[in-house]
């Protein structure tokens, strides 16, 4: 009985000098962290993907702190919240926030395994980083898609996937947040943010291959071959051919999509836009299967997810 | 004998050395030769000739573009077709010099003679003349790296060369151009090693010579005596256990003079040594004494199912079409094709590749040999680690550059890697240990760049 006793009022006594200490120490030794940190981290999503540029949600949240007290929050945005977010973020901290308009993940390469035919059997590591370090890979192009999947393994958001068919990658526009991820794992810089447009709208030249027409023909049936024929038909000045590849600004797209008609070899792409009006004749005719998308045709529904 | 060898990992892979005895043949010249501008280490060459430009063998065709470079010289006469891409050894197309070849019209400032120089008949030949004559003859690394000559000739103001080695030792197997270079053109070799020694101001030199290769262990060490007994400089031909990689410079600095190379930056002559390769010594002699710049070079066409392995002298900018095809053609079925051996070798999906500066042998592995086997699970048996040359631990590195921690790797000192594939070579378990580590020496190299400018920023 006792030693219980003794026991108790050691343990006690311990737990006592302990908890003076820590009481001590945690006002005198005491951080100031603003309470609006912690308030701005509770509206922000969370997932720590680091697509806004910081290591985690926390670091935004810190960031945008600053930012309210030096007087601005540009530049500073979570792409995975979107505007939502951010508005309220604003609110919180009493300001403002610029209109941030939607992105989205586009990949830029239409090397499809009918498109571009394998020459060579690579038997290495399978990621791209290591494929593209080795060389052009299985298909003559050395600028597009290698289809190892380095953009799908970045994805936090399970938002991208390789289509086994086709050999590309796919962005679930639902799904996706446009932190980036894949844009910095993907070598050959073939993914781009670029703005979702109006109901998820968009056109864009889904090439990047730099070699000149004949070349890139040669590799790719599907190539940007660096014409021009867009750049003329464009009234908006948005297109511009740089290295032989044809490049559309997505600031001043106006989505006309007189660019997507002349293209020669099909390479730009309208994605989203409704079925044209089913004309007798087209109404009858069958679909294009999905390996042969942004035709003439504009993609219906179904295919918006190859791009 | 004594043998010696490097003290730290190695394995010893198949020889399959057929082209032994295969008397090196003059090769046919091209119809068409190219020339990358990128065949070295460092900045690519600008060119000086335009399209339609008549051009002579061993006219100026691209001049180094920056310090770090070296010029390009036509390997051929005719006309400059078109500047253009095409694909090199890297496997991507890169900017190139095509030239139509007229007829073999060379330039006449070049000594086509047999006749042997020898540096005592040469006093006008001071060692700023020496590395200026191979600076401006475009001779670079001969083994594979291709890093420009004379700059290893000229050691930073911290480092204290005290002898030459040359590189003769020609471990990966298959290739057999440097032994034949030693038995047909000893002499000359020996005069280019005295002139790389002079260009250093050193008067030791050595030969690093693998034992597969007695007759040229044999054939050299009668000619350095009959050659150095009565001089200043002292030449010792070292025979070597045969263990890959020791043509690495590092192992072959510690098999030579037991010395150890510390890691990256530090290079060779840290410890005094200047590492030659015998085919660059062969183009010294040639750039300084027959005023010939750096166009062509010996190399072996090679592969089990090829009829007829061979060794070439071959002009550079030279299809590897045309060599094969003399060969006896590409063997039927899929083949992998390599520019260099089956340890280093770069996988090309092209026969057009043209042969550079670089070149030193075309493999071709057919069949089942060319594919590799499905990777199992690491069970840390530790192999990769008792073949690492460069005391690393592979399977380690493997795993820190699979998830991407750069930090850990660069802890470990991934960028003292020298890629010979010692470790993916001795695993049991076929995995890609090689493929994971270049990546992550990339990057962690990129890395340290980044952070060297950045504190030069500041």
């Amino acid at each position: 009985m006792n030693f219980m006793l003794i026991a108790v009022l050691v343990l006690g006594a311990i737990g006592l000098i302990a908890a003076l200490v820590l009481y001590v120490c945690s006002k005198k030794f005491a951080v100031y962290e603003d309470p609006r940190i912690a308030q701005v981290t509770e509206q922000l999503p969370g997932a720590n993907c680091g697509g806004c540029g910081f290591a985690g949600c926390g670091g935004l949240a810190d960031a945008l702190v600053k930012g309210a007290d030096a007087g601005s929050l540009d530049g500073l945005m979570c792409p995975v919240g979107g505007q939502e977010v951010m508005g309220k973020v604003a609110d919180l901290l009493g300001m403002a926030v610029a209109n941030g308009e939607p992105m989205v993940a586009v990949v830029r390469c239409n090397g499809t395994c009918e498109h571009r035919p394998k020459i060579a059997e690579y038997s290495g590591l399978r990621t791209c980083a290591a494929m593209n370090a080795c060389g052009a890979g299985e298909t003559a192009c050395g600028f597009g898609c290698l289809g190892c999947g380095d953009c799908a393994a970045a994805c936090q958001f399970d938002a991208i996937h390789i289509n086994p068919e086709t050999g590309l990658p796919e962005v679930d526009d639902e799904k996706c947040v446009a932190c980036g991820a894949c844009v910095k794992a993907c070598p050959r810089n073939i993914i781009e943010l670029r703005k979702k447009g109006p109901k998820g709208r968009r056109v864009f030249v889904s090439c990047v291959n730099k070699d000149k027409g004949p070349v890139a023909m040669k590799a790719c049936k599907a190539a940007c071959i660096g014409c021009g024929k867009c750049v003329k038909e464009c009234k908006f000045d948005a297109i511009t051919v740089e290295g032989n590849v044809s490049y559309i600004d997505f600031n001043k797209c106006r989505l006309c999509k007189k660019c997507v008609a002349v293209c020669p070899t099909n390479a730009i792409h309208a994605v989203n836009f409704p079925a044209p009006k089913p004309k007798p004749e087209a109404a009858a005719a069958p679909v294009p299967d999905s390996s042969a998308v942004g035709e003439k045709v504009e993609p219906t529904k179904e295919k918006e997810e190859q791009v | 004998m004594n043998i010696r060898t490097f003290r730290i990992g190695g394995i010893h892979p198949e020889e399959n050395k057929l082209s032994n005895d295969a008397v090196t043949q003059v090769a046919a010249l091209p119809k068409q030769a190219i020339f990358p501008l990128s065949q070295h280490i460092g900045a690519p060459a600008k060119p000086v000739v335009a399209k339609g430009d008549k051009v002579k063998v061993g006219t100026l065709i691209a001049e180094a573009g920056g310090f770090v470079s070296a010029p390009i010289f036509s390997s051929v006469s005719g006309t400059v077709f078109k500047i253009d891409t095409a694909i090199d050894a890297t496997g991507y197309r890169k900017p190139v010099i095509i030239i139509n070849v007229e007829g073999d019209e060379w330039e006449e400032s070049i000594d086509r003679s047999d006749k042997l120089e020898t540096v005592k008949a040469h006093p006008e030949l001071t060692p700023e003349e020496i590395v200026n004559r191979i600076k401006a003859a475009g001779v670079v690394g001969m083994g594979g790296a291709c890093f420009p000559t004379f700059i290893k000739l000229c050691p930073p103001p911290t480092a204290k060369a005290e002898c030459v080695i040359i590189n003769a030792v020609e471990c990966e197997p298959y290739i057999t151009a440097d032994f034949r270079l030693m038995m047909e053109h000893a002499d000359e070799i020996l005069v280019g090693l005295e002139l790389l020694m002079k260009g250093a101001k050193v008067t030791k030199g050595y030969i690093g010579i693998e034992t597969n290769k007695m007759p040229a262990i044999e054939l050299l060490t009668r000619k350095c005596a009959e050659a150095f007994s009565a001089s200043e400089y002292s030449v010792e031909v070292v025979p070597l256990k045969q263990r890959y990689p020791q043509g690495g410079e590092k192992q072959l600095v510690d098999a030579v003079i037991r010395r150890q190379v510390p890691a990256p930056p530090a290079i060779p002559v840290n410890v005094g040594a200047i590492v030659q390769n015998v085919g660059t010594a062969y183009a010294v002699y040639e750039a300084v004494m027959k005023n010939k710049p750096l166009f062509e070079r010996y190399t072996t066409v090679t592969g089990k199912r090829l009829q007829k392995p061979s060794n070439f002298l071959v002009r550079m900018g030279t299809p590897m079409k045309d060599l094969i095809d003399a060969c006896g053609g590409m063997p039927e079925g899929d083949n992998k094709l390599l520019a260099g051996g089956p340890m280093m070798g770069k996988a090309l999906t092209s026969v057009e590749v043209p042969i550079c500066k670089g070149t030193n042998s075309v493999t071709i592995i057919s069949g089942e040999e060319a594919v590799r086997k499905e990777p199992n699970p690491c069970i840390r048996c530790a192999k990769c680690v008792s073949a690492c040359p460069m005391g690393l631990e592979p399977y380690l590195l493997a795993k820190l550059a699979a998830v991407k921690n750069w930090e850990r790797a660069e802890q470990e000192d991934v960028v003292s890697c020298i890629e010979c594939g010692s470790c993916q070579f001795t695993c049991p378990a076929h995995r890609p240990l090689l493929d994971n580590i270049r990546q992550a020496k990339t990057t962690v190299m990129g890395i340290i760049r980044a952070r060297a400018a950045a504190a030069q920023k500041k």
